[in-house]
């Protein structure tokens, strides 16, 4: 019942939590941390994308006995990063099946020593045919992974596709390209790492998942839990970034310390971190649909395949959530999908907000302008004829039980755009003018949370205590790189118990102190880990009511001295929770049927975009984003979620483009790997439909992926109808427009003089 | 080896301070490491991020791009000058309230490009805040929020110059 009492600091635009000491210079990142007797680590790696290695050679010219090198020979446990499938080695032995592979690692006292050693290494190869493509690697005529090159396939089933087609009164058909996107956290990846006989592995790092690292650690180097210690330091953006690959710097940090007895620092430099570190998966994916007359749904066939890179990391859950997103918000009696994650020799792909939706969306919300515009029917119509209502089942079959208000978005984003005025004054200015302009709609879900069963699976276990001190801390391995951990799950500790903020404190995120609230990834943390410290906040006060007689109404003096008092009677003063599912799920992880997430937050997002058709370059001159993510817990952290989101998928439709030659990053720098920037991004407009969602935290759904989805697919359909010319692929630059734009606009309406 | 480099004397936040370094060092790493103030950021290494400014002699600089040779004799402010008497500045408190700041990484050099641009133009338009922050990269706000937290700041010293003028007068009177 929390979620529609009124609030005192839940929904309030409470300041950043460690917002003072990020804006004084104070707050401590990896990278501003020293170790008494700290060296300095650095990685040499594969200059081939596959190949077998035949000898490591040491210049004579070198004197090596300042350095401390370790190989794969010197792992004392496995030699593999532990995630999904232990595939990936922590350091290769013996081959290599990507560009910038790590092979030797090298520590020594001074950085500057390093460079010129890294360069003294001679690594010789018996190079083997590589594979780039996701075709290259369906036509499996060469194997580089497995027997077959196939990460992971589902197929996804709902009523009878093939005999859908007969009965149809238009089917269409379409293509859809997506390319990889980095994330371009402007802190990269560093951590420090110390050992000892007595303590084992300890790691301080720019990281998401402290036990995602703490995991991978006591398997490479053969500890029982209580011998590996990972503390995350403030963490200058992430992305999904620092989900997967934290885990392999950790281990080659850990090594290091391991072998020279001294703690050491290795953080990566921005060249090394774009070329060596994960990226966005890059898509194609096929629709085919089966529409009647009157423009409903009646089957979806869609194809998925994405690039996964040389090792499979996560790509089998990126493609899960491809598959669950893949149809959109919209009810379809009969629905396929078949995808498949490939391997090539490729640096891996990883985790990236929206984590596979971003690809499906694209491809969905594209299709739905092509079928509009094949049909004849308004693209907006198009869409509210389909729509996903109340109690309407989505290609899993799962029933929506909370209330879906798309219409109501759709509106309220036709309505805040001024759509159809603006769309007239467009088609009138159009004419003529070198110059086109037009609007793009996107319509969207985000499942959030973990798929399926995940949640269950993870069993995630968050509280809080009282410390001496008179504070409150709450106890989440779920960490803060920007998106608002901290504020949001101490506003709710501070609700639950009745206490201000001041009250409460993060505890660190280490785990040693802190227990396994599970990783802090898939738009779950508010929802998920929110709602178990909204509870255990509760259970606190209920426990010192029971023991200690705490009164209904209470002072925030009677609140510490109640705990003093259940100090002294019974211990410690703590109260966790564990995660119990909604009642009522059904998942099947084999039919890919079911409850495919505990909620879905809705969006319909609308582009303005100016296309130049003398220099094919395209602009977002202003953005709506209008969603349903429940409650909002803090609005103004909120709306920068979705504004940082929006500028994410403007540079993922329009802008960024990580160009590959022969397996290798070739635009690893920021000079040419291009973001949008101050002067790029247009004005954001943010709105929010609050319905609380019962089981999150204080009525919280997830909200930091969900923005991202939308702007490439409604960026691309403002194009089209700025232009009548359809793009089916991003990222979209001026080059790639130039063709198609010249034979459709010709010079003569471009020139000038 | 460290005798015969040449002493850099640098007066940063408004204290002398000297470096006994290699003249090409960065001012950055000087910073950092040397005078360990690590408010400073290193995002890029190359002039194109701008976590790394820092205001030099009036002039917003890429301290990455600076040797220190060439800050000998300058007047450096960095992240951790803006704050005075342990009070925040007013860019520092609308970062704060408007949500200007988010992983912080890029904050510090968003500030002191902030700053320089108010130093120079007390009332941008939009358009003029964009192009003053265009060189600082920010990856998680969309720059909404940072615009927001400098026109505020602008505000706040429109005010306090209102503030100091009527207090004048009633002082005049």
């Amino acid at each position: 019942m929390s979620t529609h009492a009124t609030t005192r600091i839940v929904g309030a635009p409470v300041p950043r939590k460690e917002g003072v000491d990020k804006l004084l210079g104070r707050a401590r990142y990896v990278d501003d941390m020293e170790r008494e007797g700290m060296g300095y680590g650095t990685t040499v790696r594969s200059a081939i994308p596959r190949g077998l290695i035949r000898s490591i050679g040491f210049d004579p010219h070198i004197d090596w006995s300042g350095f401390t090198i370790v190989t794969a020979a010197d792992i004392p446990g496995k030699n593999h990063i532990q995630l999904i499938v232990a595939d990936q080695p922590c350091l290769a032995d013996g081959k290599v099946n990507h560009c910038e592979e790590a092979i030797v690692l090298l520590a020594h006292a001074s950085k500057q020593q390093l460079r010129e050693a890294v360069a003294a290494i001679h690594i010789e190869y018996d190079p083997l045919p590589p594979v780039f493509t996701i075709e290259e690697s369906e036509r499996q005529d060469v194997i580089v992974w497995g027997t077959d090159n196939c990460f992971k396939s589902f197929l996804l089933e709902k009523g009878d596709v093939d005999s859908a087609w007969s009965g149809a009164a238009h089917i269409v058909e379409g293509e859809y390209r997506t390319g990889a996107q980095e994330h371009l956290y402007i802190e990269n990846n560093g951590v420090i790492a110390e050992h000892s006989a007595e303590n084992g592995v300890t790691v301080w790092g720019s990281l998401q998942c402290p036990y995602y690292v703490h995991k991978s650690l006591m398997a490479v180097f053969d500890l029982p839990e209580d011998k590996v210690r990972v503390i995350q330091t403030e963490t200058g953006g992430a992305f999904g970034g620092k989900e997967d690959y934290p885990s392999i710097l950790a281990a080659h940090a850990a090594l290091l310390a391991y072998k020279s007895g001294h703690p050491v620092k290795m953080v990566y430099d921005r060249m090394e971190d774009l070329a060596a570190t994960t990226k966005r998966h890059p898509s194609r994916i096929r629709h085919r649909t089966a529409l009647d007359r009157n423009g409903k749904l009646l089957a979806m066939d869609i194809e998925i395949a994405t690039d996964g890179g040389a090792y499979s990391t996560l790509s089998s859950t990126v493609l899960s959530r491809a598959t669950l997103h893949a149809s959109g918000p919209y009810v379809c009696p009969n629905v396929r999908v078949r995808s498949r994650s490939w391997a090539t020799n490729a640096v891996p792909y990883g985790a990236f907000r929206g984590f596979g939706a971003p690809q499906a969306i694209f491809a969905m919300e594209r299709q739905m302008d092509e079928i509009a515009a094949t049909l004849g029917i308004d693209r907006i119509e198009l869409r509210c004829r389909n729509f996903l209502h109340d109690g309407d089942t989505t290609a899993t079959e799962q029933a929506m039980r909370e209330p879906v208000i798309l219409d109501q978005l759709m509106d309220r984003a036709l309505v805040e755009s001024n759509y159809h005025a603006r769309h007239a004054q467009f088609a009138r200015e159009n004419q003529g003018n070198p110059i086109k302009r037009g609007l793009g709609i996107a319509a969207f879900y985000h499942g959030s949370g973990f798929t399926g069963s995940g949640e269950r699976t993870l069993n995630s276990l968050a509280g809080v205590d009282v410390t001496s001190e008179g504070k409150v801390r709450v106890l989440v391995s779920s960490t803060e790189f920007g998106q608002g951990t901290n504020t949001v799950l101490t506003q709710i500790a501070a609700e639950a118990i009745g206490l201000d903020m001041i009250d409460v404190i993060m505890a660190p995120a280490d785990t040693g102190i802190v227990p396994n609230s599970g990783p802090t990834v898939a738009s779950r943390t508010a929802m998920v880990v929110g709602r178990l410290i909204e509870r255990a906040g509760l259970q606190l006060v209920a426990k010192l009511r029971e023991h200690v007689a705490l009164g209904e109404c209470f002072s925030c003096a009677e609140f510490f001295a109640a705990c003093e008092a259940y100090r002294a009677a019974c211990g410690s003063v703590v109260s966790l929770c564990r995660y119990e599912p909604p009642p009522g799920i059904f998942w099947d992880d084999q039919k890919y049927r079911g409850e495919a997430y505990p909620a879905f937050a809705w969006s319909v997002q609308v582009a303005q975009v100016a296309v130049d058709t003398v220099t094919y370059s395209a602009e977002v001159e202003e953005f709506w984003a209008v969603q349903e993510a429940g409650r909002v817990l803090n609005p103004v952290l909120a709306a920068g979620q979705i504004e940082g989101g929006v500028a994410q998928g403007i540079g993922y439709a329009l802008y960024e483009k990580v160009v590959l030659r022969n397996g290798r990053v070739a635009n690893n720098q920021m000079t040419n790997y291009i973001m949008p920037t101050a002067e790029d991004v247009p004005p954001i407009h943010v709105y929010f439909e609050e319905i609380p969602f019962q089981h999150g935290g204080y009525g919280a759904k997830g909200i930091g992926e969900l923005p991202h989805d939308g702007p490439a697919p409604a960026i691309l359909n403002a194009i089209k109808d700025a232009t009548g010319v359809s793009f089916h692929s991003i990222p979209l630059l001026p080059e790639d427009m130039f063709a198609a734009l010249a034979a459709h606009h010709p010079v003569e309406e471009a020139t000038t003089a | 080896m460290s005798a015969c480099w040449p002493i850099f004397h640098i007066t940063v936040n408004g204290e002398d301070c000297a470096a006994q370094v290699p003249p090409m060092k960065r001012l950055l790493d000087v910073l950092r490491e040397d005078l360990r103030l690590t408010g400073t950021k290193e995002g890029c290494g190359e002039g194109e991020c701008g976590s790394c400014s820092v205001r030099m002699n009036g002039e917003l600089v890429n301290s990455c791009l600076v040797p220190v040779l060439q800050a000998d004799g300058a007047c450096i402010q960095t992240v951790e000058g803006l704050a005075a008497n342990g009070e925040l500045h007013p860019l520092q408190q609308t970062f704060l309230q408007c949500g200007g700041a988010q992983c912080g990484i890029c904050t510090p050099g968003m500030l002191m490009a902030a700053a320089q641009l108010l130093a120079h133009n007390p009332h941008p338009s939009t358009a003029e805040i964009r192009e003053g922050l265009a060189g600082n990269l920010c990856r998680c706000t969309g720059f909404m929020r940072i615009f927001e937290s400098v026109i505020a700041a602008a505000a706040y010293n429109l005010e306090d110059s209102k503030n100091r003028r009527s207090e004048q007068e009633a002082d005049a009177r």
